[in-house]
């Protein structure tokens, strides 16, 4: 393989893999305060594909304009699944709350299908993001470049937030000890909410330039993204952000390599996330970010 | 102060409050002893919002507290130190006790308590930055004590603050108690180390399988044969 040619197959892994990252870290965060996977994590990333579409195909908005009213839509979307799905069963064992977050998922894959239809549509491309660019002898869509450096952007503000504001430091509280912060005066169900409104809103990006890297969309799209980033959760160690990044980078860069290195493979190309998780499983149970589980007095 | 009258409450079908009327004086320190399983931890989480009562009454300053939720407790100047400790070992000391004063917005205050609370307890000044889960069980039960009084409390109510503590650091405690309670926070202790609370105490209840058996001041209890014989070690004669 010539440099530039495993140069270009790197750049599309790590673009792959930050998208991957972006969705990862929203069942990371959800698991980290609730320890309860989302299962409907995929579909609202789904969600916020087509509300994109909406926007500039049937509203006739300018893709900047669409493309926020996407973020706040999905939040949205997001909290209203919290509130629906999970905040009535905050005290149900947690058995229970899997499962309503796996009909969560079914219902928004249908809801889909009848709002939307079942037909695949075309995501509106926007030009200046999918233009062709050749640094040295590498040519590769502007997007390819974009969504890194949109990425690293993102994941700089969440750690802010979640590092150095009160919301932040509320969130990190609940995520050890809920009954312990709701006697510090933390609002609980606000700060879970709020979390699934953060993990939304970087789906809905992770969203949006995943649409305009693989332009075509349908409801059950949702599917193969939100297994694999989960399982990304998992590879870094779930419930820590940075595992969640770390595993976003591992998959995607595994599987565009992968695919590369053995064009034979190509068909296994879903398999390469699901071995990965197996192994990881058998050698580091707990991830590679993620904490030992030591029981205190 | 705080007023509770015939409290009932259970888990499932297992009561563990049979009717206990307990009174809390303003300025005062009122603790409460008992043995494991007595119902101590219970009268708190009642208090707090965190056990669901069956039935009697909890009015604090003559609001009815059973219809308040929990995050609003500290916002009425109750607050807990729940056992166990329970500090957030994932965030720093400063982050504990700030998050101590998450529901108040005036940050100058704030800044004020935080410097009496590193006063009060230098070894939390030289760990500000390091995570709470990294210190000692000793640090760790002033940083609790910490943060509960980062919340500005009227009421600070303590759940066996010398749990699992060496002798010489309960000392220490229980000096802080008197102390905080010098600058004016009233007390309701609950402590299986039935010496050391009674000494501080102006009033005090033992609690037994759900139910109050006896109550006076804490120098009376201290003299009474049968607390002496079941809760202080002492045999007869």
């Amino acid at each position: 393989m010539s440099f530039s040619l495993f140069m270009q197959h790197l750049t599309n892994g790590i673009s792959l893999g930050s998208l991957y990252a972006l969705i990862a870290i929203g069942y990371t965060m959800v698991y980290g305060i609730l320890r309860l996977i989302n299962f409907a994590h995929g579909e609202i990333f789904m969600m916020s594909l087509y509300f994109a579409f909406y926007g500039v195909a049937i509203f006739a908005m300018p893709w900047y304009v669409s493309f926020i009213v996407t973020v706040i839509i999905t939040c949205m979307l997001g909290m209203l699944v919290e509130r629906a799905a999970y905040k009535t069963l905050r005290d149900s064992p947690r058995i229970t709350v899997m499962v309503s977050a796996i009909g969560a998922s079914f219902f928004l894959q249908n809801l889909a299908v009848v709002l939307f239809g079942g037909r695949p549509k075309a995501f509106p491309t926007v030009q200046i993001f999918t233009d062709v660019i050749k640094i040295g002898t590498v040519s590769l869509q502007r997007l390819t470049l974009i969504i890194p450096v949109a990425t690293i952007m993102l994941l700089y503000s969440l750690l802010y937030l979640v590092n150095k504001t009160k919301t932040g430091m509320a969130m990190r509280a609940v995520s050890k000890d809920h009954e312990t912060a709701r006697l510090m005066g933390v609002d609980v169900n606000r700060t879970i909410t709020i979390t699934f409104g953060i993990g939304s809103i970087l789906a809905a990006f992770g969203g949006i330039m995943w649409g305009m890297k693989f332009p075509q969309i349908q409801p059950f799209m949702g599917v193969m993204p939100g297994l694999k980033c989960f399982i990304a959760a998992v590879i870094g160690g779930v419930g820590n952000i940075y595992g969640a990044v770390i595993g976003g980078f591992i998959l995607g860069i595994g599987e565009i390599m992968l695919v590369a290195m053995l064009p034979q493979l190509t068909g296994y190309r879903d398999a390469f996330a699901f071995v990965l998780l197996i192994v990881i499983l058998l050698l580091k149970p707990t991830g590679i970010m993620g904490e030992k589980i030591s029981e205190k007095v | 102060m705080l007023k509770i009258e015939n409290l009932c409450v259970a888990y499932g079908y297992v009561e563990a409050l049979k009717g206990i009327t307990l009174n809390v004086e303003e300025g005062k320190i009122v603790t409460l002893i008992g043995a494991n399983g007595a119902g101590k931890s219970t009268t708190l989480k009642a208090i707090v919002g965190l056990a669901k009562a069956k039935s009697g009454s909890i009015t604090y300053q003559g609001k009815n507290l059973l219809q308040e939720e929990t995050k609003n407790m500290v916002r009425n100047g109750i607050t807990l130190v729940p056992e166990g400790r329970r500090v957030f070992s994932n965030l720093s000391v400063l982050e504990n006790l700030k998050i101590g004063a998450f529901y108040r917005k005036d940050t100058k205050k704030i800044e004020e308590d935080l410097e009496w609370i590193y006063e009060l307890f230098p070894k939390l000044k030289e760990r500000t930055w390091q995570q709470a889960g990294t210190l000692s069980g000793g640090e760790q039960q002033m940083l609790a004590v910490g943060r509960a009084l980062m919340s500005r409390p009227k009421l600070l109510m303590m759940d066996e603050p010398s749990l699992g503590l060496a002798p010489l650091i309960v000392k220490e405690i229980f000096n802080i108690i008197k102390e905080i309670h010098k600058q004016g926070v009233t007390i309701l202790l609950i402590e299986q180390n039935a010496n050391a609370a009674l000494k501080i105490a102006d009033e005090a209840y033992v609690l037994e399988t759900g139910t109050i058996t006896i109550k006076g001041t804490g120098s009376e209890l201290l003299k009474d044969d049968e607390i002496k014989k079941a809760y202080l070690g002492e045999s007869h004669g």
